[in-house]
């Protein structure tokens, strides 16, 4: 079990950045509940069997500072919590102990395409998925060309999404994510989106969001591609954080074991 | 040493519940857009299925209701009456059942994306709104025909009677919706309050029926129920007026109003409002738990 720190009114000194996500001694448990229904929680309950739900503990007391501006890789074998933290700074997922901060527009480059409906147009998806990411009507009309330009669909944007390739679909939804005004970016496996010059595009994309001194948070199990964009990397294993570094360190100590 | 100020910082997820309705408003004029133009996407009549379902309804109670039971002999219009009141609860019912599912369906997005869960509901209970609309023009020709004239206390009558149904709904709603997250047969309990919200109010009969069989104080909480409210006030808006319009040059005899309509307007409004506060407190609470139990 993780003591919650009291002391998050005073966070750790910072010398020249402001930090921009705070994680602190964050605990998050899953329940792999039994029962889904009034019904089957009522039945086991006159069977007299357990119907409480089992716990599992993905992650356990975990605790970094991102300072703005800063790339930071979290590495981590499947089932090591990773993706799961990265759901907690989203705002997606709650901390069951412990704290996180963020400051400033966050946006995922996860499961991008969550929000498109095959139904609507390219064009209604854009900005559906735009607003859902935050935007307001008159960002996403200024960015509109650029999003569909990166995306390289333009003559299929008055069209059905449901008629669409997969990956045209993925690279119209990556588009609209990764051109939303953002402070923070976190990025999940995306990179395996669309062929390899569409996939260099998007790593220059996010480069270039780098050097314009954007925070960014990345999951991912392509190293080549981690040591090319952080600096910095976190190991997390079996929900407990293992390393935090330079990210080549931090590449040494995933492949240790 | 330097410590870092923190109120520069924010919880992720933490949304200011239904208040965020308006940084959001965007959004969910889209989702609100989305909803309305996907949904009869290819079905043969279209839109057409609006009106079909709320005619077939109406012919139904009318033959059984007005003509076997003989109700039309004790009110003028009946056929307005009824319809007046069935396009009421429709509206009550459909917000109620698509916000109960407004959060499982788009388990995609929870799942996925942190957005104040609190757009769904309410994305819902307006799209039940819009789909309203068709069915409330049809019902306000008919009274036109038939020489209805708007009155300031008409009009009051039918924005409020409107205002407490979409209240009630959208509580309830976030109610059952948060739970049935966690519990997919919570939609189950919506049939049922969808069953007593058809024949706990007004509708097919009259209020002062239920006075006659019912004691004093049952009646009263039976008025008060904010749906009964809702539907006294839009008889007292849409139907009352053509009704005594065709008394006067017909004859014959129209009962009266309920006599407190206006406070049981009022204090079904404050219930509506209570049912809308538990109900985002309830979701607030089962927030937490929706994208891992989705």
């Amino acid at each position: 079990m993780t003591n919650v720190s009291e002391t998050t009114e005073s966070t750790p000194a910072v010398a020249e950045n402001k930090p921009s996500i705070i994680v602190d001694h964050v605990r998050k448990d899953f329940l792999l509940r039994k029962s889904h229904s009034f019904k089957e929680a009522f039945i086991g309950w006159i069977r007299g069997k357990e119907v409480k739900a089992k716990k599992f503990q993905a992650l356990d007391d975990v605790s970094f500072i991102i300072n703005e501006g800063e790339s930071v890789a979290i590495m981590g074998y499947n089932g090591s919590g990773k993706s799961t933290m990265l759901k907690l700074i989203s705002g997606v997922l709650e901390p069951d102990a412990g704290k996180i901060l963020i400051r400033g527009r966050l946006a995922g480059l996860i499961e991008v395409g969550a929000g498109f409906h095959p139904e609507l147009s390219g064009r209604e998806n854009v900005y559906l998925n735009a607003a859902i990411l935050g935007m307001q009507k008159e960002e996403i009309d200024k960015r509109f060309d650029d999003i569909v330009a990166f995306s390289e669909i333009e003559a299929f944007i008055d069209q059905e999404v449901k008629h669409y390739s997969s990956g045209m679909f993925m690279r119209l939804a990556f588009s609209v994510a990764i051109h939303t005004e953002l402070d923070i970016l976190l990025v999940d496996e995306i990179l395996s989106v669309g062929d390899a010059p569409f996939k260099e595009k998007c790593r220059a994309k996010i480069r270039e969001l780098a050097g314009q001194g954007k925070t960014m948070v990345i999951v991912s199990h392509d190293q080549r591609m981690m040591k090319e964009l952080c600096d910095r990397g976190i190991v997390i294993k079996k929900g407990k954080q293992v390393y935090d570094g330079p990210v080549a360190d931090a590449i040494e100590v995933m492949q240790q074991k | 040493m330097t410590t870092v100020d923190l109120s520069e910082f924010r919880t992720p997820g933490r949304g200011r519940g239904i208040l965020d309705v308006f940084r959001w408003h965007y959004l969910l004029r889209l989702l609100v857009r989305k909803g309305t133009q996907t949904r009869y996407r290819n079905s043969a009549l279209g839109w057409g299925w609006s009106y079909v379902k709320p005619a077939a309804q109406f012919g139904v109670y009318y033959v059984v209701m007005g003509i076997i039971l003989e109700l039309h002999r004790n009110i003028p219009l009946f056929a307005v009456y009824l319809f007046s009141g069935i396009v009421m609860v429709n509206f009550f019912n459909e917000s109620f059942s698509n916000a109960t599912k407004s959060i499982t369906d788009n388990r995609a997005l929870v799942k996925k994306i942190y957005l104040p869960r609190e757009l769904f509901p309410i994305a819902a209970v307006i799209g039940a709104f819009i789909h309203f609309l068709p069915q409330a023009a049809i019902l306000l020709v008919v009274c036109l025909l038939m020489g209805w004239t708007p009155s300031l206390i008409g009009l009051a009558a039918i924005v409020v009677a409107i205002v407490i149904v979409a209240v009630t709904a959208l509580g309830l709603g976030m109610f059952f919706g948060a739970l049935n997250v966690a519990y997919r047969d919570a939609q189950n309990f919506v049939e049922i309050i969808q069953v007593f919200s058809t024949w706990s109010v007004p509708v097919l009969y009259t209020w002062h029926m239920v006075a006659d069989k019912a004691p004093e104080w049952l009646f009263n909480i039976y008025m008060v129920n904010p749906l009964a409210a809702a539907v006294e006030l839009f008889h007292r808006g849409m139907w009352r007026p053509v009704a005594e319009r065709a008394i006067a040059t017909d004859g014959g005899e129209l009962f009266a109003g309920p006599a407190n309509l206006w406070l049981n307007a009022g204090i079904g409004l404050a219930i509506a409002v209570v049912f809308l506060l538990a109900g985002q407190a309830v979701f607030r609470r089962f927030e937490r738990r929706f994208a891992q139990d989705l």
